[in-house]
């Protein structure tokens, strides 16, 4: 029998018992949406997961030190006999910044800009920390539900204010917005190689000049300087731009400007001992990389290059690790649902074999082949499965978004931010549909090779 | 209607030795024994037999919906005994056409699409279906009912859309089993006559099944009579009534 006139029989047939084949294909919709909510929900965490840590800014990028510094993050300090290397550990400066850009992969480098410092707010003083935010930092989800604006440019005299710290400022810290404060810093002025170091002191910052950046001989000296701010927004918390030394930021500024600060870092007093005040260095640098696969591939390259580098690599595989152990279950739940529809779908097609004992023994004294009676069957099944997929792939859906809409009334409740927790992809559609057709083909299997083996004498007499 | 076709040894239709036994619990039931029958193209033979005598069993071996214990039954050079499933299937399509005494008419279509089943079994060319459904109907008179299923036929209409649907693929041979069973003495005579008229007309072989004596007499050109499974007597409708 050709396909279309097994359709259309099959069609008929589908009809002639059309709430039994209904309660059927309802059966196998709601094993497919269990499925498809499922995995829809796993795959949407994980997105969602994915998306805000990557936004974050910590999975794509390395933060990258001396060797001399990184040993003193990996515990207690280890004596000189037994290090492995006696050549001095390399120096983190421009010239290493520059090598670092050049890498395959790497979208900037950027130094960590942060230090202690005092405020004027209203004629107040407050202690905080500042830190350097990098222009690229906009992209960060730290951003995305901050009142008021992102800097305007790389070197504008703006600040933002950390919610805690801007609470501290004011009771209400919308009232901040459009206001200035005076940021009061030390910052390193460097001494000539034939000045006294007295003669240095007390420059002011209007007479300092390109000249003041020669090389030194000797070391510097610290001038109290002030610098006007305007507070343009006030942020939840600081995203991560380096490994956060002096602890968070609580007042941000563009990082152009914190360079230009020329704040002196802890690491200056190391290198004006070692001799080294010809260039600036850097305590760390962050390397911001285009993905984070390629995390693992230019932190190997750093470390060739005699640098010390630490991501978040491992705690992402971690992270992946999780969501496959937790999609797994969620498919293993989905498919139970799915296994028990099939059972459906068995024991509906027996029912029919049952019920059309004698229409099979007609169709084969009219010359029905065990081949016909077989793809009949097939084919009935099939289309159920195929009926159900898609009605299931589409209450998997709604599923989704109850959850989502319900979720999201919660978190409103809790006045956070609206997420959503559940994705459907095309490669789910066509999955779960696939997979509901070949379930269903597979459930019909055996009710078919039954019905094609029926004997149609015995099946004629069938009353 | 269809063109009669060569046969094996010159005939329609041929049974050697053909036996079928069921095992009934430990019982062995001998339904056809030893029985050799050889019916001519464009012979109308009835089987005769009272219940149990194994004359349905017997047709259902020539209609090839069952298989032989022992024996060969020939049809167009062919032994049933040795085909596969799918040739016999063939064969009930193509060589064939059959009626019971249960019309067996499927009871959700319409007398059309019933008519139209085999030829959709037989992978006939869609735009061919309309006009051999015609032929075939209008043969049998039935071609106002179309439309109609077969709860709203008559046991007469229904027999005559069941010997329509068997008509339909232009068989060689009809099988008739107890056509009249089911019908009141008028309808069934009728049904006798279209029987004949179907023979006489197209030159088809019919075997048909029956217990009723004196219409096997009345129409049928060869009367084999059947007890216990075997051959009893085996002669011209004339001779036997």
């Amino acid at each position: 029998m050709k396909l279309r006139d097994l359709t259309e029989l099959a069609a008929r047939n589908l009809r002639e018992a059309v709430l039994r084949n209904s309660l059927t294909t309802l059966g196998i919709a709601v094993g497919v949406a269990s499925l498809v909510a499922m995995l829809s929900l796993g795959v949407g965490l994980q997105e969602l997961a994915s998306t805000r840590l990557s936004r974050s800014g910590l999975f794509d990028a390395v933060f990258v030190t001396t060797q001399a510094n990184l040993r003193a993050f990996g515990g207690p300090p280890r004596p000189m006999a037994e290090r492995t290397s006696t050549q001095p550990a390399r120096r983190l400066d421009d010239d290493a910044r520059q090598q670092l850009a050049q890498i395959k992969n790497v979208v900037e480098v950027y130094p960590e800009v942060r230090f202690p410092t005092e405020v004027q707010f209203e004629g107040k003083p407050f202690m905080t920390t500042v830190a350097g935010i990098p222009a690229s930092a906009r992209r960060d989800g730290a951003f995305d539900e901050m009142k008021g604006n992102f800097f305007s440019g790389p070197e504008a005299n703006e600040a933002i204010l950390q919610i805690e710290f801007a609470r501290d400022l004011a009771k209400q810290t919308d009232s901040l917005l459009g206001k200035d404060l005076v940021l009061r810093y030390a910052e390193k002025e460097p001494l000539p190689a034939d000045a006294p170091p007295e003669n240095a002191a007390h420059k002011s910052a209007a007479n300092r000049s390109d000249a003041d950046d020669a090389p030194a001989s000797g070391g510097f000296s610290l001038v109290p300087r002030e610098l006007k701010l305007r507070i343009i927004g006030v942020v939840e918390t600081e995203p991560a731009t380096g490994f956060g030394g002096f602890g968070r930021g609580r007042l941000l500024i563009p990082l152009q400007i914190a360079q230009n600060l020329r704040i002196a870092q802890p690491t200056d007093m190391r290198e004006m001992l070692r001799g080294n005040t010809g260039k600036p260095s850097y305590e760390t640098l962050t390397v911001r990389v285009s993905s984070p696969k390629v995390v693992q591939s230019v932190e190997d390259t750093i470390k060739g290059m005699g640098f010390g580098t630490f991501s978040i690599l491992d705690a992402t595989k971690n992270m992946m690790l999780f969501f496959t152990v937790f999609d797994s279950l969620l498919l293993i739940f989905g498919s139970l649902a799915l296994t028990v529809a099939s059972l459906g779908i068995v024991n509906t097609l027996v029912m029919a074999i049952l019920e059309r004992r004698r229409e099979i023994g007609i169709l084969k004294a009219l010359g029905a082949a065990d081949r016909d009676v077989r793809r009949l069957f097939f084919v009935e099944a099939g289309a159920m499965g195929l009926l159900g997929g898609v009605l299931g792939v589409a209450l998997g859906w709604l599923i989704g978004r109850a959850l989502t809409i319900g979720t999201n009334a919660y978190l409103k409740r809790q006045e956070l931010p609206a997420i959503d927790i559940s994705s459907i992809h095309w490669w789910m559609v066509a999955l779960a549909i696939g997979v509901s057709f070949f379930v269903s083909l597979a459930a019909g299997m055996y009710p078919a090779s039954r019905a094609a083996r029926l004997n149609p004498v015995e099946a004629l007499r069938y009353e | 209607m269809g063109e009669m076709t060569g046969t094996s040894n010159g005939f329609a239709v041929r049974t050697e030795g053909v036996s079928r036994q069921y095992a009934m619990g430990e019982a062995l039931v001998h339904a056809v024994d030893d029985v050799s029958i050889a019916v001519k193209p464009g012979e109308f033979v009835a089987l005769l037999g009272s219940s149990g005598s194994g004359k349905s069993t017997l047709l259902n071996l020539l209609a090839g919906l069952d298989r032989p214990t022992s024996g060969a039954i020939y049809a167009h050079e062919h032994n049933l005994a040795e085909m596969s499933s799918q040739q016999l299937a063939h064969h009930r399509s193509h060589t064939v056409g059959m009626v019971f005494q249960a019309f067996n008419l499927l009871p959700r279509m319409t007398l059309e699409e019933n008519v139209e089943l085999p030829l959709r079994l037989a992978e006939v060319d869609r735009a061919e279906r309309p006009a051999r459904v015609r032929e075939a109907v209008e043969r049998v008179s039935l071609a106002a009912r179309l439309t109609h299923r077969p709860s709203e036929l008559s046991g007469g209409e229904q027999q005559r859309a069941a010997l329509a649907r068997a008509l339909v693929n232009r068989p060689t041979i009809l099988l008739a089993d107890e056509p009249t069973g089911n019908l009141d003495s008028l309808t069934g005579d009728a049904i006798m006559h279209l029987l004949q008229e179907i023979n006489r007309t197209l030159q088809m072989t019919i075997v048909m099944v029956t217990h009723d004596k004196v219409r096997a007499a009345r129409y049928a050109h060869r009367i084999i009579t059947m007890r216990d499974g075997k051959l009893v007597t085996e002669g011209a409708s004339d001779e036997i009534a």
